[in-house]
């Protein structure tokens, strides 16, 4: 659905976007994540031909930004960071003059309105002025106008900013419901957003590309470990805490074992094992019960993708950190 | 040419459903019909003068129709830039510009779209002082085929300093810097036809050249020359032609 290579956009001397290059397939819905200015607007506006690149190709549906703007606009639904609204118009008038623009049949301008609408929501306010609209309702008003003409892609820039949490979830909703039947990008830099909405996830810093993967799969490749937190229970005595270790440590798979709380007969113990073994949990439950423990509960351990992103987006500025203040403290000990 | 009518409509809305359209309108008909007033008792004053003299003819296109003319010129060249400054500048600020440029409409379609909304709004000004004049038709027989040509010669006039004033709102996003460029921009244009009356040396009758009212001149004495009518439609193509190209540097600018 959208194909971009080696995307550049410089402003003078400055490189918002800086060849970036990745694919997205029909029917998916991508969170685009960045921390402000990182570039996901620039990207944005030159997916939707208002920016043209200063290099690199994208290509929507096939058709290149550059040389079909007409097709690849006819194919996208956009809602910029803010909604671009006429606010002297009602809401219908307005959702009437956007379809006009985006080239839909007299005839079925008016289901298409109201199909909207009832998306949206907005059909209590459909005769209301935009501007004594709320923000929420503008914010859902330059949805409706972006999925007016029932585009196969839909490009969204921070479609939740600035709403209350109730909108929030009401728009991630939505968002949810149009996939499928759409392919979706939208724009994003709070991380539950990501998760809670998205299947694939692409990560620009500065203008860069980071990363690009399933959210299911970053969060996994986060460490290269996966942790497991244990409850143990003893029914007797509880046996030495190096001796449930070392049984633990070494279950095939696991990395190492260790303490993490102890509360009288209950031992909590985090185990580290290898990516994406799913075997080790099994393992773990059998080793405990063969040992004749208890095994009270034991779940794991996901990193957020907030440890995702502070990762890959400072990885290597935290490392460079962490090695220079081992090398300072090495300097007074010596 | 739907989408220049859905802009056109669109944009000719927003004039009527904001008091910009009203506070025109009526400021012309005011100020039009003081000096269209003052202009025909001027002239009955005249007449009676002319008969207690015993009989010079009263020129009645001369003493009337052509100054009047004049001043529906002049009042334009002032109210031309307060259609034309929120076209671009306005869309801009809001953002709207985006929703614009990104829906599949061809740049030209725009600019053509909300120069004929400005058009529009600029002859229902015109229309206005047709009411004056059709009082005088009812009231006298004067001359109508210089009146006929005035109007050619005032639509002519209109669409050129709308296509400038519209191009000076697409390069900036604040209305009032929009209006006040224009205003100035007309301004030079009247100096222009002042320095060509008063100078006749090349380079002033270049300038001069430019000037919008020598233009317009010879329409009000009841001529229609080519050379003026492909003045005035050049004049807005030129600029209709450089507004798109602002578009499209918004582009690979902003």
């Amino acid at each position: 659905m959208i194909d971009v290579q080696n995307l550049s956009k410089r402003y003078g001397g400055f490189t918002a976007v800086d060849n970036i290059s990745f694919r997205v397939e029909p029917g998916k819905i991508v969170g685009f994540l960045g921390p402000n200015g990182a570039g996901k607007t620039t990207t944005m506006r030159m997916l939707t031909c208002f920016l043209p690149p200063s290099h690199g190709v994208a290509k929507i549906a096939g058709f290149d930004v550059l040389e079909s703007p007409l097709e690849v606009k006819r194919r996208v639904g956009y809602l910029p960071e803010t909604p671009p609204l006429y606010t002297d118009m009602s809401v219908e008038g307005y959702l009437r003059f956007v379809g006009q623009l985006k080239g839909i049949d007299r005839k079925e301008l008016s289901s298409r309105a109201e199909n909207a609408m009832r998306r949206c929501a907005l059909l209590d306010v459909r005769s209301k002025l935009i501007s004594k609209l709320s923000k929420g309702y503008k914010q859902r008003v330059g949805l409706a106008q972006a999925l007016l003409h029932d585009p196969e892609l839909l490009i969204l820039d921070e479609p939740t900013s600035g709403l209350d949490p109730k909108q929030i979830l009401e728009t991630r909703d939505l968002i949810r419901d149009l996939s499928g039947s759409h392919t979706i990008i939208l724009s994003t830099h709070i991380l539950p957003e990501v998760e809670q909405t998205c299947e694939d996830v692409i990560i620009i810093n500065k203008g860069k590309l980071v990363a690009t993967d399933t959210v299911a799969n970053l969060r996994g490749r986060m460490r290269g470990v996966q942790t497991i937190v244990v409850e143990i229970g003893f029914a007797g005595e509880p046996p030495a805490v190096s001796d449930v270790q070392s049984t633990l440590a070494s279950i095939p798979g696991a990395e190492n074992a260790r303490l993490k709380d102890r509360q009288g007969a209950h031992f909590v113990f985090e185990v580290d094992g290898s990516q994406n073994d799913t075997q080790l949990r099994p393992a773990l439950a059998a080793a405990v019960v063969q040992r004749g423990w208890q095994l009270h509960e034991m779940k794991s351990v996901s990193y957020s993708l907030e440890d995702v992103f502070l990762q890959v987006t400072q990885g290597e500025a935290s490392v460079d950190a962490k090695n220079t203040s081992d090398a300072g403290s090495g300097e007074v000990q010596g | 040419m739907t989408n220049i009518l859905t802009i056109a409509g669109k944009e000719l809305r927003s004039y009527f459903v904001s008091p910009i359209a009203y506070i025109l309108l009526s400021v012309f008909a005011l100020v039009f019909g003081i000096f269209f007033a003052l202009s025909v008792e001027n002239l009955i004053r005249m007449f009676l003068a002319s008969g207690r003299m015993g009989g010079m003819p009263v020129d009645h296109q001369e003493m009337l129709m052509r100054p009047l003319m004049g001043t529906i010129s002049t009042i334009g060249l002032f109210l031309a830039p307060m259609i034309t400054m929120r076209l671009f500048a306005e869309e801009k600020r809001n953002g709207t510009i985006e929703l614009l440029l990104t829906s599949p409409v061809r740049d030209h379609e725009i600019v053509i779209g909300k120069w004929l909304a400005a058009f529009a709004l600029y002859s229902a000004l015109l229309l206005i002082s047709m009411f004056d004049f059709a009082i005088l038709l009812v009231m006298s027989s004067p001359e109508w085929k210089p009146i006929v040509t005035s109007y050619l010669g005032l639509f002519l006039q209109g669409g050129a300093l709308l296509s400038l004033g519209t191009f000076l709102s697409s390069t900036t996003r604040n209305q009032i810097v929009a209006v006040a460029v224009t205003f100035f921009a007309s301004l030079g244009l009247l100096i222009a036809d002042a320095i060509s009356v008063f100078n006749s040396a090349l380079w002033a009758r270049g300038i001069g050249y430019l000037s919008l009212m020598a233009h317009f001149e010879p329409f009000a004495r009841g001529l229609v020359q080519s050379k003026d009518v492909v003045f005035f439609i050049t004049f807005t193509f030129f600029w209709l032609f450089l507004t798109v190209r602002s578009l499209e540097s918004l582009r690979w600018r902003s």
